[in-house]
């Protein structure tokens, strides 16, 4: 006797929100500003695989379209952020957001 | 029962690579974990019948966005940037409390809206072929699509911009000081 399983969308779904939540965890736990950044990337990418997930189970191909545009928002991202990060490290030698305290009253 | 097996083993293959990404004490090391798990969701879209959206994913972010990382750790140092970067204990732990509790958040408010169906996926006629994807993309979403240029344009020149006079005032600010 075999059992019948299935990948469905909660699986897609589930994995989706695991990958979330260890982002969330990556930008609340590190101080290098890279790393935070690599989080950033992965909260979008697993956000992506949402959009699709939810185009594929209900036959809308609108699901994938706005993740190609999630990756256009964050291809540009990345340019400018590490951009950022570069011009910071130039001035500070330090990529440490925890150093970043100018702004501090 | 073959697409359980291979879900199984590229969800524990993005999991571990996420963790390893958050964890690793070497930036180099955060970045081959966050290549494993984009690779692996790239699988999973290819299992989502998304070829096109999979192979995108593949050339943008496995190879343009990961190389930029990898640039830019070896530009500002692996070395350097080798302080253990985390927080303290304290909030270690409160982190991880945090994002526990925020996954248990979601999966809980997310339950009831969530398609329960025992199909399975690619059964139907949905196919995401560069064609479907183009004939939705330049059919329904011109104006969107050409405001995406010129965000890429923008993005470009504000890069530019960045490199070139942040150096210049980093040097006015030296002399000045």
């Amino acid at each position: 006797m075999t059992i019948a399983v299935a990948v469905t969308a909660s699986w897609y779904l589930t994995l989706a929100a695991a990958l979330f939540s260890i982002g969330v965890a990556g930008v609340l736990i590190r101080r290098n500003a890279l790393v935070m950044f690599m989080s950033i990337e992965l909260m979008l990418n697993s956000v992506n695989l949402t959009f699709v997930a939810v185009g594929t189970e209900l036959g809308l191909i609108e699901g994938h379209t706005a993740a190609l545009f999630v990756m256009v928002v964050a291809a540009a991202e990345v340019t400018v952020g590490l951009a950022i990060i570069v011009a910071i490290f130039r001035k500070r030698s330090s990529a440490d957001v925890d150093q970043l305290a100018e702004l501090r009253g | 029962m073959a697409e359980v097996v291979v879900f199984s083993i590229f969800a524990a293959v993005a999991l571990v690579g996420a963790v390893v990404m958050v964890t690793a004490s070497n930036p180099v090391y955060s970045a081959i974990g966050l290549l494993g798990a984009m690779f692996s969701i790239a699988v999973m879209y290819v299992m989502l019948d998304a070829h096109f959206v999979a192979a995108v994913q593949v050339i943008i972010y496995a190879g343009a966005v990961m190389t930029l990382f990898l640039f830019v750790i070896m530009l500002i140092g692996v070395d350097t940037s080798d302080v253990y970067g985390m927080r303290p204990m304290v909030q270690r732990v409160m982190t991880v409390v945090v994002s526990i509790g925020f996954f248990a958040a979601i999966v809980l408010a997310a339950r009831g809206a969530w398609i329960t169906g025992s199909d399975a996926f690619g059964s139907g006629d949905f196919n995401g072929t560069i064609e479907a994807v183009a004939d939705n993309l330049f059919g329904n979403w011109t104006i969107v699509f050409l405001s995406t240029v010129m965000l890429l344009t923008i993005a470009a020149l504000g890069t530019i911009a960045l490199a070139y006079f942040g150096h210049v005032s980093a040097d006015d600010e030296e002399a000045t000081l």
